[in-house]
């Protein structure tokens, strides 16, 4: 299936293919839901996160807490924002980390408008930089 | 018989829900969010629907990712609101009209649309923010003082149904609710939007051009909008401003003429562009205009 939006820079849509690779990862995720399961997950993270088949790499990733790098792997952010959830973070402060902005200067660009499309609508602008 | 007198399209950002949850409204940050519901929460007091059918979406709570239906009617008598990962919010339990439900599930089938019905559901800030934002402060004790029929579409997983099915569809919950038999006023809310992204490297896009653009053709090219491809959310509006779809099922249960009777646009709230729209159908406007002035 041909993939029309797969030249909008720094996204991830998340389709078909990325939920297929991304569905241990994501049900993980979604388990920290419920406070019963945060619970167990922080008492110990490695023995919590057998129960979920996800690639070596995407265990690490959560591991590290490497926010982009789970969305690499098939994370989707409604999911990964319950571990984000889990560690006190906030979908403001989440964005923050993932564009490598940094929390603070990401809340001073949305509270002086956002960021503008013009010049983010397409890879190819994102190529010069 | 029931009928659909007018139509809300709101934004459900769940930051928006804490600061009413945690008293903060009153801030600079907060104050001009707020501020553009004060003519709403009037409106809603005046026109005291019987029944609002709540488009929105779940963002996996109810639904993790074993299931994705693309629409789902909330047909039990009550929803209780999640914990979503940070605590259930404080705010009252959600009762269905289950017989009007109930009814419009088996109309919508008959009429080739083939939706889930869930007997059993729990609700997020999806749907509580809306209520919340319409109706002002209520605590878990309170009423909403108002029936909800929720309808569950996802947007998560791509592709999310088509701007032009929304809009079909909500023809089809127009005449689905136009055949109940008792006497019920009707309000239909749109939600999520307008513009955000939340995700990786380009989070925080915000489009207002295109977010006025579509709030002034929901009254004057709403069929024309409906057929915007999803590409064009997920590049100009960023991609969880692909939510925008579930507006065109609130446009599509509403008359071809409408009035405008509210709007209101502010950015930002937390990573997003909050968007509001009263719509009410002309016949209905004008109807009220003439008992006003009697």
């Amino acid at each position: 299936m041909q993939k029309d939006y797969e030249d909008i820079p720094g996204t991830f849509v998340f389709d078909a293919d990325r939920s297929r690779e991304g569905y241990h990862l994501n049900q993980f995720c979604i388990s920290l839901r419920l406070q019963k399961n945060r619970d167990a997950f922080n008492a110990d993270q490695e023995t919590y996160l057998d129960k979920y088949p996800m690639t070596p790499e995407q265990r690490d990733a959560v591991l590290k807490r490497d926010w982009n790098r789970l969305l690499e792997l098939g994370g989707n952010i409604y999911y990964t924002s319950k571990l984000a959830a889990n560690d006190g973070i906030n979908f403001q402060n989440l964005a923050g980390l993932m564009t490598g902005m940094g929390v603070e200067a990401y809340r001073d660009m949305m509270l002086a408008g956002g960021r503008s499309p013009e010049g983010n609508r397409y890879k190819s602008e994102w190529e010069d930089k | 018989m029931a009928r659909i007198v007018a139509g809300v399209g709101c934004s459900h950002v769940p930051a928006i829900g804490v600061a009413m949850d945690t008293h903060i409204t009153d801030q600079p940050y907060w104050q001009p969010v707020f501020k553009g519901f004060e003519f709403s929460r009037k409106w809603m007091a005046e026109e005291k629907p019987d029944v609002v059918f709540l488009v929105y979406n779940d963002h996996c709570t109810a639904f993790d990712a074993s299931v994705i239906p693309t629409f789902a009617l909330g047909c039990a008598a009550s929803f209780t609101p999640a914990d979503e990962g940070w605590g259930p919010r404080p705010v009252p339990m959600v009762y269905n009209h289950q017989k009007m439900a109930s009814h419009i599930a088996q109309s919508l089938i008959l009429d080739e649309f083939d939706i889930t019905i869930m007997n059993e559901m729990e609700v997020d800030h999806g749907l509580t923010v809306p209520l919340s934002v319409m109706y002002g402060d209520k605590t878990p004790e309170d009423d909403w003082g108002v029936k909800v029929i929720p309808l569950a579409v996802n947007v998560v997983q791509y592709p999310a149904p088509t701007g032009n099915r929304c809009y079909n569809l909500g023809k089809a919950i127009r005449r689905a609710v136009e055949s109940y038999p008792e006497d019920l006023k009707v309000m239909i809310f749109g939600t999520g939007g307008m513009s955000h992204q939340l995700q990786y490297k380009r989070a925080g896009l915000i489009n207002p051009e295109f977010d006025n653009m579509f709030l002034d053709k929901l009254t004057s090219d709403p069929v024309g909008l409906s057929k915007m491809p999803h590409v064009d959310y997920l590049r100009e509006a960023g991609s969880e401003g692909v939510e925008m779809v579930m507006w065109h099922v609130m446009r599509g249960a509403l008359d071809e003429d409408v009035v405008e009777v509210h709007r209101h646009y502010h950015v930002p709230a937390s990573n997003t562009a909050v968007g509001h729209i009263i719509l009410e159908n002309k016949d209905y406007h004008d109807s009220r205009k003439t008992l006003a002035a009697e």
